[in-house]
C-alpha cells in the first residue's frame, strides 16, 4: 500500500516509511503516529506543524529512535549520513544509537532549563558532552565559544554561569550551542522557542537560519505555531490526527494549501495582515488517539467531505500536479472554492 | 478623580526590593526592581485595552495593580473615583468598600488549570462566586444560571459539563470555566493575563471571540495582557480598543489599535511589529534584526535616560541622558508615545548617534551610563 510516491526530494537525509508509534492503553491501542511516510532533504529546513495532540513530538522522538516505554516504534527510518552508508535507525543497538544521537542527529527541546543539570556550570555541560563522545575537548571548547558568540552571547560569561543564572532566552541559546558542538548533520527542534518572547523568538529563528546556512545543517523544526516557520522553512509538513495531511514547499503550502485542514488552520491563525473580521476558528475538536474517525480523520470537521471521506482514507499523494506538493484529500481540486483562504483574497484584491 | 473611569491609574509605581546579595549590601546598594515605574492609564467603561511587552516588562504587575490585587508603592489607583487602597485601609471617606471593589475587578489567570480546585466539580467552582454575589439565590436558581452560562460558552450539554472535574476538561474548556467564573461576579473590569497564550493557535480566535462577545453583552471592560502582538491586535481590533506597549516598567506607547499598528511611533513598537511572524510569504520582511542587542537589560539596573536606548536602532547620545516624557502624537491626545523622536525641536536631532556598540557588549555598560553626563 505504501507507494514510493511520497519520495519528494532528491537527496534525502532521512527516509521515514510506514512509521507508527503506538501505546497500549486500557481504552484500546492508541496510535500517536500512524503509518507516516516522509523524506527530509539534506540541507533543508523542514517545518513540521501540528496542534497539541497531533503527534508532532512523537515524530521528533521517532527521528531519534527515542520513543519512551511503553511506546512502541515500528516501521523504517533510514538515515543517510554525508559520508558512509545508510543507517537503519530502528535496527541499531542501544549503544550504537547513543553514538548517532548528538554526534549525527542532535536535538533541542522546549524549556532549556529542564535540559540542563542545575548543579553543573554551562562549561561543565560542554566539557562533559565532548568527552563522553570522545571528542577533543579543547578543540571542542573553542568551537563552543564560537557558537556562543554567533548566538550573540558573551561566551566566557555564559560558560562560567550556572543554568539558573541565565535568562530564558540565554539558556535556550546556550542549549542550541550545546546541541551543535559535536557538529551534527541534523538538528531536530521541538518547540525550541515556545516559552520565549516574540522578539527573542524572532531573533533565535534568524540565528538558526544563519547557522543552518553556514554549517550545511539540516533542520527539522517542529511547532504548533504556523507563522513561526512561515519565513524559516523550505518545506512545511502539516500533521493532523497523527498523520501528515499535507507536505510541500513552504510558499505553496502558505499560498495555495490543498488540504481543507491546512486552509482552515491558515484562516484561524491570528495574523497582523489578515483582516480580523475574516478570521474563522476551526469547528470541532481534534480526535482522541484511541478513536480516530474512520476514513479521512478530518471528515467530521471538514466542510468539503461526503460519504467517500467517511469510508476511504485518502492517501497522501499527488493527484495534485507536480509531485512536490502533496495532500491527503479526495477533493483537492475543490478546496480552493469551498474553503477560500482569507489572506490570499486580500493579496489578490490588492 | 472622574467617575466615568472604571479604573484610573495615576503615576503608579510598583517597586520590589529583591533579596540583596552580600556584595551589594557591602557596597551599600539595594536591589530594587522597578516593575512598574510611573504609569498613568484610565480605563473607561466598556473599553478594551491590550498590554503588550516582553517578559519582565511589568505588564502582569501593572494588570494586578489595576484590579487592586497588588498594592502600588507609589501613585494612586482608583475605582470609580474611590482610591482602592484608601478603601482597604479605611482611610478617609470610603464611598465604595474594598470588598465591593475587589468583586468588581476580576481576573482570568494565565493557567486556568491551576486556578480551579482539582477536587471540585465545575458546578461547585462556579457556584462559589454566585453565592457571594447573589446570596439570596437558591440552589436551583444557581444551577440554572450555571447551566445557562455553560451553554452560552458552547460547553454542551451543560448538565454533563457541570458535573465534571477540572482534569476532565481540555485546556480551552478550563479557560472557559475561568471566564464564566469571572463573569458571574458581574465585574466592571476583567484582567485576562495571557489568557489565550497556552491554547492551540486554532483555538485562540474562538476563545477571543467568546471574550469579546461576552464583553459586549455584560458591558465589561477588559485589560488583555499578552506578549503576542497578533493576539492583542485581534482582541483590541475587534472591540475598537486600545493597545499599550510596555518596556521595562514604562508604558512607551499607547493608542487606538489600528493607529498604533499602522503608524507605530516608538522604535520598540516597530521592533515588535518586525518580530511578529507573518503568514503571507509575499510580503518581504526585513530579516536583519532592528535591535542593537538581543537581550533585555537587567531590570534591577535599567539603562539611564531612555531605558530602550541600549537596544534602540535610533538611539543617539541624547537618549542616554534624557528621560523622555510621554507626548501626544501629532496633536492626537489618544495616541501617546514616550520617545525623544516625537519632539521636533529636541536636541536629540543634533546629538551624535550612539557608537555602534556590538551585540556582545557585556552588561556592565548600563552601569557606566549611570554616571551623570555633563
Amino acid at each position: 500500500m505504501q507507494q514510493k510516491r511520497t519520495k519528494t526530494v532528491d537527496d534525502p537525509i532521512f527516509e521515514v516509511r510506514d512509521t507508527t508509534v503506538s501505546f497500549d492503553m486500557d481504552r484500546g491501542e492508541s496510535k500517536v503516529l500512524n503509518e507516516v511516510d516522509i523524506d527530509v532533504e539534506r540541507g533543508e529546513v523542514l517545518g513540521v506543524v501540528g496542534e497539541s495532540g497531533s503527534g508532532k513530538s512523537m515524530f521528533a522522538s521517532a527521528l531519534l529512535n527515542a520513543v519512551v516505554d511503553p511506546g512502541v516504534l515500528t516501521g523504517d527510518i533510514t538515515f543517510y549520513p554525508e559520508s558512509g552508508s545508510a543507517i537503519d535507525l530502528l535496527e541499531l543497538s542501544e549503544s550504537e544509537i547513543k553514538e548517532v544521537r548528538w554526534e549525527e542527529i542532535s536535538m533541542v527541546f522546549q524549556g532549556a532549563m529542564s535540559s540542563f543539570n542545575p548543579t553543573m556550570s554551562i562549561e561543565g555541560h560542554f566539557r562533559e558532552t565532548l568527552s563522553a563522545h570522545g571528542y577533543d575537548v579543547e578543540a571542542g571548547m573553542e568551537r563552543a565559544r564560537e557558537l556562543l558568540s554567533d548566538l550573540y552571547l558573551e561566551s566566557d560569561q555564559v560558560l562560567g554561569s550556572y543554568p539558573h543564572e541565565l535568562s530564558g532566552g540565554m539558556s535556550q541559546r546556550a542549549l542550541i550551542a550545546l546541541s551543535l558542538v559535536l557538529e551534527p548533520e541534523v538538528l531536530v527542534m521541538d518547540e525550541p522557542t515556545a516559552a520565549l518572547d516574540l522578539l527573542m523568538q524572532r531573533s533565535i529563528i534568524q540565528l538558526i537560519q544563519e547557522i543552518a546556512d553556514e554549517r550545511d545543517l539540516t533542520i527539522v523544526f517542529i511547532t504548533h505555531d504556523l507563522p513561526l516557520v512561515a519565513n524559516l522553512a523550505d518545506r512545511i509538513a502539516v500533521l493532523y490526527a497523527f498523520e501528515f495531511v499535507e507536505v510541500g514547499p513552504a510558499y505553496d503550502v502558505l499560498t495555495e494549501a490543498k488540504h481543507p485542514y491546512t486552509r482552515a488552520l491558515l484562516n484561524s491563525t491570528p495574523n497582523l495582515e489578515t483582516p480580523r473580521e475574516q478570521m474563522r476558528p476551526i469547528d470541532g475538536a481534534a480526535p482522541d488517539p484511541v478513536s480516530v474517525p474512520n476514513g479521512c480523520s478530518y471528515h467530521p470537521r471538514c466542510p468539503v467531505g461526503d460519504e467517500t471521506c467517511e469510508h476511504d482514507d485518502p492517501p497522501l499523494d499527488s493527484r495534485t500536479d507536480e509531485g512536490e506538493h502533496v495532500a491527503a484529500c479526495h477533493y483537492v481540486d475543490e478546496v480552493s472554492t469551498s474553503v477560500p483562504l482569507t489572506l490570499q483574497e486580500v493579496t489578490v484584491n490588492e | 478623580m472622574s467617575d466615568e473611569h472604571v479604573v484610573s491609574l495615576q503615576d503608579v509605581e510598583v517597586h520590589f526590593e529583591s533579596e540583596s546579595s552580600l556584595l551589594s549590601r557591602v557596597r551599600g546598594e539595594t536591589d530594587v526592581v522597578k516593575a512598574v515605574d510611573g504609569i498613568s492609564l484610565d480605563i473607561p467603561e466598556n473599553d478594551v485595552v491590550a498590554l503588550v511587552g516582553e517578559s519582565g516588562c511589568g505588564k502582569t504587575t501593572l494588570g494586578k495593580t489595576a484590579i487592586g490585587a497588588q498594592r502600588p508603592t507609589g501613585g494612586t489607583v482608583s475605582y470609580r473615583g474611590q482610591d482602592i487602597w484608601k478603601a482597604k485601609d479605611n482611610d478617609g471617606d470610603v464611598e465604595i468598600p474594598f470588598d465591593e471593589i475587589r468583586k468588581s475587578l476580576q481576573i482570568i489567570p494565565q493557567d486556568p488549570g491551576a486556578s480551579l480546585n482539582p477536587n471540585k466539580t465545575v458546578q461547585h467552582s462556579l457556584a462559589a462566586p454566585l453565592k457571594l454575589r447573589k446570596p439570596d439565590m437558591d440552589s436551583f436558581e444557581r444551577r440554572d444560571r450555571i447551566h445557562e452560562m455553560l451553554a452560552r460558552v458552547g460547553m454542551e450539554p451543560p448538565q454533563d459539563y457541570a458535573k465534571r472535574f477540572p482534569h476532565q476538561l481540555s485546556g480551552g474548556e478550563k479557560q472557559r470555566v475561568a471566564l464564566i467564573r469571572a463573569l458571574l461576579m458581574n465585574p466592571d473590569l476583567i484582567l485576562a493575563d495571557e489568557a489565550v497564550s497556552a491554547l492551540d493557535v486554532s483555538l485562540r480566535i474562538d476563545m477571543m471571540d467568546l471574550m469579546l462577545e461576552l464583553q459586549g453583552q455584560f458591558d465589561t471592560s477588559f485589560l488583555f495582557i499578552s506578549h503576542n502582538l497578533s493576539n492583542a491586535s485581534y482582541v483590541a481590533g475587534n472591540s475598537n480598543g486600545r493597545i499599550g506597549i510596555m518596556y521595562l516598567g514604562e508604558l512607551v506607547e499607547l493608542g487606538p489599535i489600528d493607529e498604533v499598528l499602522e503608524n507605530p511611533k516608538h522604535p520598540y513598537t516597530k521592533a515588535l511589529v518586525w518580530a511578529t511572524p507573518n503568514l503571507n510569504p509575499d510580503i518581504e520582511t526585513e530579516t536583519e534584526s532592528p535591535l542593537r542587542k538581543v537581550d533585555v537589560p537587567d531590570p534591577r539596573n535599567p539603562p539611564s535616560g531612555c531605558r530602550f536606548h541600549t537596544r534602540c536602532p535610533e538611539a543617539r547620545e541624547a537618549c542616554k541622558r534624557t528621560t523622555p516624557e510621554s507626548v501626544a502624537v501629532d496633536g492626537d491626545e489618544n495616541h501617546s508615545v514616550t520617545c525623544l523622536r516625537a519632539l521636533e525641536n529636541h536636541e536629540y536631532w543634533n546629538s551624535p548617534e550612539l557608537e555602534g556598540e556590538s551585540a556582545e557588549t557585556p552588561t556592565e555598560e548600563p552601569t557606566l551610563a549611570d554616571e551623570p553626563v555633563q
